[in-house]
């Protein structure tokens, strides 16, 4: 190997080099606003020096529910993306595994349900259904809803991931008597962990921003979790109470503490 | 034909694994679905006559539809969106990110991770003001490094924003996608190809495309269904100007909420429904498996 | 058929059943017995209005949770009633508290008395998901209020459908014309500007395009705005050229009135002395209001809204804290004297919400009693603390608005000369062609060909016979 680059190799370093520092400030440049907005005494549509003040965050914490959305967002979407990877993860083992012809169709065609259902068109159905149902105002019952949305997806998902895993390493495993469910927990789990992982953030992140759901199942305010919230930051006439910003750097910080233990954690 | 069962799952446990599952999408989803499609066949709406008593009105909705230029002007506006920002924007860039960093040193790769993903996870109220605070015509970010003060771009190029923007927002899922798919790839194969001297671009096509084969579908379906459904351009353009940038979920918004005409709005998510069949019958023939299985 | 085909399609046909008998229990109608509960000594009300603590409307959302509630309950305690009065409060916009609440009457989890724009009132009436409150309350209690009579016939109509009362308003507004003074004295204008015609205002418009980096006028227009265009755009135009949206049971159409109004869109658009772009933007309207409180607008068509909430010195979310005495305020005249509806010199729209009570309540006749209540002269008060709003009652605004001159005036000056919406099921979706077709005409099409498209698209939305020229 020689000792120094050749050119070619210089020419593709900086090209790398170059295309990373473009990346980073596409995703960085927009989030700049975020930065200087919630310390803004009077925060504006563009993006200013801002004239620097802490009200708009003393404001945020007497707000009588900020803090209690962030709370109600987290059991939500706990509820949802246990739900989901639980649920998802056997359904799609099972699927990978005792194949049923036309699984993927079948799948996809979950799918397609999955995007009428989360549009603004089925809302009618699922509040006549939930009501007859009586689970109106249950927090538990809406992250049961959000799951189910989720969970073709997750399963579509996940599949690729199992099919993945050699059968090999489940007919070992079997050879040495090891029952389907240590079979399921010891050998595949371990191995499709990056799917799963996967699924977890995806799972969080989508419940975390659903809106139309929490606003029609829940009635109480006290119950509302963020999404919901954030969209009350307006005044009167509707124009936007920019002031309200640092709600959402909360929900940053918690979003990034809470979401993203899972990723780490599982991913090894 | 028996399926080779090498968990020995058996049919009993098998059926019981799925049956949480399937529960849940019964009920809280089959069920809703094949209703709102029901309701897509009356002239149903929240307030005024047609909400005690709805008429049944058969395929009209569907057939006023098909002629109304504004469907025909979100439909065609929703396809290029999709093509642009997820087949194109999203899946590429969240591959090339998902490579790259491969390799990259475990700070570098954090931060760049940390970037995309907070594109990803902020709700899409605040991500339409950072944008609009990037691309305002005043105090815009673009136009003050740009120095040539005043081009209204959500005005002037709206589809071209939408699709940068999206491609913004939504690049993380592809790239987490791709990076777990890509771990799963044999690093054996990987060194060989090395060794042998081949190019990344010929490593890609050769040695990791097959394995990934079904994940670049899989992702490739799932991001173009969401794209095809999102809503978030309404926040930036407002569907504007004048019918611009209004696809699909932004019309049946308008339809839906704004008009309160929710059997229309049932019959056109239909609609979009089938043109996701649709799209999705021709990714799987471009990238079906040529080995029978 | 295989097992699990025939298993497939008993699904479906379950299902399919299932769909249709549950698509039955949509809209189903109760009678309402007004006596219902007369006597209950254990009473549970709710009250429901779009606004919350924090967020939206937040002044109105404490008023319920820190005045009435208690003061309620007090009273009532006092005659021997336990009653527990909840709210439910959401701050979300508009359209999407109109189909909650839309949900909520077709089943019996809605509040007791809801707090609706008094725009929807026709379409909920229609719907029957309201009734008139001789219904579910009993005429002789209804018309027994004394509050009735504070209240200003034209504000009564608010809550009113077809002859009917349904509600009582909860307060009004007014639009005029407010201008930024320190611009005017830059070029000449005079510190009490009132116009008298629309001539008058493209002069003064002309006259502010020497002033580099301002925009002269801000007349909203296209599609993004919304309910704003219509409401702070075509219509008060519309009263200046003599006719109401709907007239003689008409929509107006491509009528001479409405082609009046276009072509003075064209005229200040075309003249540059609006900005096209800015309409066009989906946060155009905010943005006009940071532009006006930032000096770099110089009329601008909108509610006393505008001097409560946006350009407020303390509160607002544009604030200016020269508002007292920078910003100016003129009624908006019509397109010559005399030419406006009832043949006026000035005119003016307003809007407002209404409280209704839910026929599918379990106390009619308790409820009532707590929307009197709410309505009464110390309620309005105790509402409006020491802010300053235009009320549905006469008594309260003679008090609490004079300190305000901006509100006095609208409530002296304004109130009587203005005109509301028609609160009809179709007027959504006329509203909507008529922001079209300002779109139509800020994006370069010309009056005419814009007025022909709108009389296409309002025929195809409410049918041939219920429009008006063409």
């Amino acid at each position: 190997m020689t000792q120094f680059m050749t050119f070619r190799q210089m020419l593709r370093r900086s090209v790398y080099v170059i295309f990373m520092a473009v990346v980073l400030a596409f995703f960085a440049v927009p989030m700049l606003w975020l930065a200087s907005a919630p310390f803004d005494s009077d925060p504006g549509l563009g993006l200013r020096w801002p004239d620097w003040t802490l009200d708009n965050w003393r404001i945020t914490f007497d707000h009588p529910y900020a803090l209690g959305s962030l709370v109600n967002s987290i059991i939500l979407c706990v509820v949802a993306t246990a739900v989901t990877t639980v649920f998802g993860t056997l359904a799609a083992y099972a699927l990978s595994r005792v194949r049923i012809p036309g699984r993927d169709a079948l799948l996809y065609l979950l799918l397609l349900l999955s995007s009428v259902v989360t549009g603004t068109a089925a809302m009618v159905p699922i509040f006549v259904m939930m009501f007859q149902l009586g689970l109106i105002n249950s927090q538990y019952a809406t992250g049961l809803v959000i799951a189910g949305g989720m969970l073709p997806a997750a399963i579509f998902i996940l599949k690729d991931f199992i099919d993945s895993v050699p059968r090999s390493y489940e007919e070992s495993a079997r050879v040495f008597g090891a029952s389907p469910t240590q079979v399921l927990l010891h050998v595949v789990l371990p191995v499709a962990r990056p799917g799963i992982a996967t699924i977890l953030v995806w799972a969080f992140v989508q419940a975390w921003g659903n809106f139309l759901l929490p606003f029609l199942l829940l009635r109480d305010v006290e119950r509302q979790p963020a999404a919901v919230l954030l969209r009350t930051l307006k005044d009167e006439g509707g124009s936007a109470n920019l002031t309200a910003i640092p709600v959402v750097a909360l929900y940053l910080f918690v979003s990034k503490r809470y979401g993203f233990r899972f990723h780490g954690g599982i991913k090894a | 034909m028996s399926a080779r069962d090498t968990s020995g799952l058996g049919v009993a446990r098998a059926v019981g694994f799925v049956s949480p599952a399937l529960l849940l999408i019964g009920l809280f989803l089959v069920f809703p679905a094949l209703w709102t499609i029901y309701i897509g066949l009356t002239d149903y709406s929240l307030t005024g006559v047609s909400s005690i008593t709805p008429k049944f009105l058969g395929l009209t909705n569907f057939m006023n539809a098909l002629d109304d230029a504004l469907f025909g002007n979100a439909l065609w506006l929703t396809l290029v969106f999709v093509i642009g920002s997820a087949v194109l924007g999203q899946n590429l860039l969240g591959f090339a990110l998902a490579w790259l960093l491969r390799s990259a040193r475990p700070s570098l790769r954090r931060l760049v991770e940390g970037f995309v993903l907070l594109s990803w996870i902020l709700p899409s109220v605040v991500v339409a003001y950072l944008w609009t605070a990037v691309l305002d015509r005043d105090g815009g970010t673009l136009n003050s490094l740009l120095g040539n003060g005043n081009t209204a771009w959500l005005v002037e190029y709206p589809m071209a924003c939408l699709i940068i923007f999206n491609t913004w927002r939504g690049t993380a899922f592809s790239m987490m996608l791709y990076s777990s798919a890509l771990a799963a790839v044999p690093p054996s194969q990987l060194e060989t190809a090395r060794t042998v001297g081949a190019s990344g671009w010929q490593t890609v096509r050769d040695v990791v495309f097959p394995h990934i084969r079904g994940h670049v579908l899989t992702n490739t379906l799932l991001i173009s269904l969401w794209t095809a459904n999102d809503f978030t351009p309404f926040l930036l353009t407002a569907g504007g100007p004048n019918h611009e940038s209004e696809t699909l979920p932004v019309f049946i918004y308008q339809q839906a909420i704004a008009n309160g005409e929710l059997g229309y709005s049932a019959a056109i998510s239909f609609l979009l429904l089938i043109v996701n069949l649709v799209v999705a019958l021709l990714y799987l023939l471009l990238l079906r498996r040529r080995e029978p299985k | 058929m295989s097992p699990r085909r025939k298993l497939a399609l008993t699904a479906t046909v379950a299902t399919a059943a299932m769909t249709m008998a549950l698509a039955g229990c949509l809209g189903q109608q109760q009678e309402s017995d007004s006596a219902k509960n007369a006597d209950a000594k254990d009473v549970t009300l709710t009250i429901t209005s779009n606004s919350v603590a924090g967020g939206k409307n937040d002044l109105g959302a404490r008023w319920v949770t820190d005045w009435v509630i208690p003061e309620f309950t007090k009273a009532q305690k006092a005659k021997g009633v336990n009653v527990t009065v909840k709210y439910d409060g959401t701050g979300v916009d508009d359209a999407d508290y109109k189909a909650k609440i839309a949900l909520d009457f077709g089943t019996d989890i809605g509040g007791d008395i809801v707090e609706i724009d008094g725009i929807w009132l026709g379409e909920f009436a229609q719907g029957g998901q309201v009734r008139p409150l001789d219904d579910v309350v009993g005429k002789d209690k209804v018309d027994g209020w004394d509050g009735w009579g504070q209240i200003p016939d034209a504000v009564e109509a608010l809550g009113q459908f077809e002859g009917k009362r349904y509600g009582i308003p909860v307060g009004t507004d007014g639009r005029v014309l407010f201008f930024n003074k320190k611009l005017f004295a830059q070029v000449g204008l005079p510190d009490d500007w009132q116009p008298k015609s629309w001539d008058d205002i493209t002069a003064a418009a002309v006259s502010l395009k020497s002033l580099p980096g301002v925009t002269p006028l801000q007349l909203n227009a296209g599609t993004a705005m919304t309910e704003a265009t219509t409401m702070q755009g075509v219509l008060p135009l519309l009263a200046g050229t003599g006719a109401e949206i709907n007239q003689d049971g008409k929509w107006q159409g491509d009528t001479k009135n409405v082609k009046e109004v276009l072509d003075f869109y064209q005229q200040v658009y075309r003249g540059n002395l609006g900005d096209p772009l800015l309409q066009q933007e989906a946060k155009g309207r905010d943005k006009s209001f940071e532009l006006f409180s930032q000096n770099k607008l110089g009329i601008l068509l909108e509610s006393d809204y505008f001097w409560r909430s946006v350009v407020d010195p303390v509160t607002g979310v544009a604030k200016m804290a020269d508002r007292d005495t920078a910003v100016g305020w003129a009624k908006i005249p019509a397109k010559e004297p005399g030419a406006g509806v009832g043949k006026q010199d000035f005119v003016s729209m307003s809007g407002g919400s209404i409280r209704v009570v839910n026929p599918k309540t379990k106390y009619p006749q308790q409820a009532w009693e707590l929307l009197q209540f709410m309505n009464s002269a110390e309620a309005t008060k105790a509402r409006l603390g020491d802010t300053a709003q235009v009320t549905q009652r006469d008594d309260v605004n003679k008090e609490v608005l004079k300190g305000d001159p901006m509100l006095s005036f609208i409530a002296e000056e304004v109130l009587p000369i203005t005109r509301y919406r028609p609160g009809l099921a179709d007027y959504p979706k006329v509203s909507t062609a008529l922001q079209q077709a300002t779109a139509d005409v800020i994006s370069g099409k010309s009056a005419d060909e814009a007025a022909t498209a709108y009389q296409a698209a309002l025929v195809a939305a409410v049918g041939e016979d219920d429009v008006a020229g063409g």
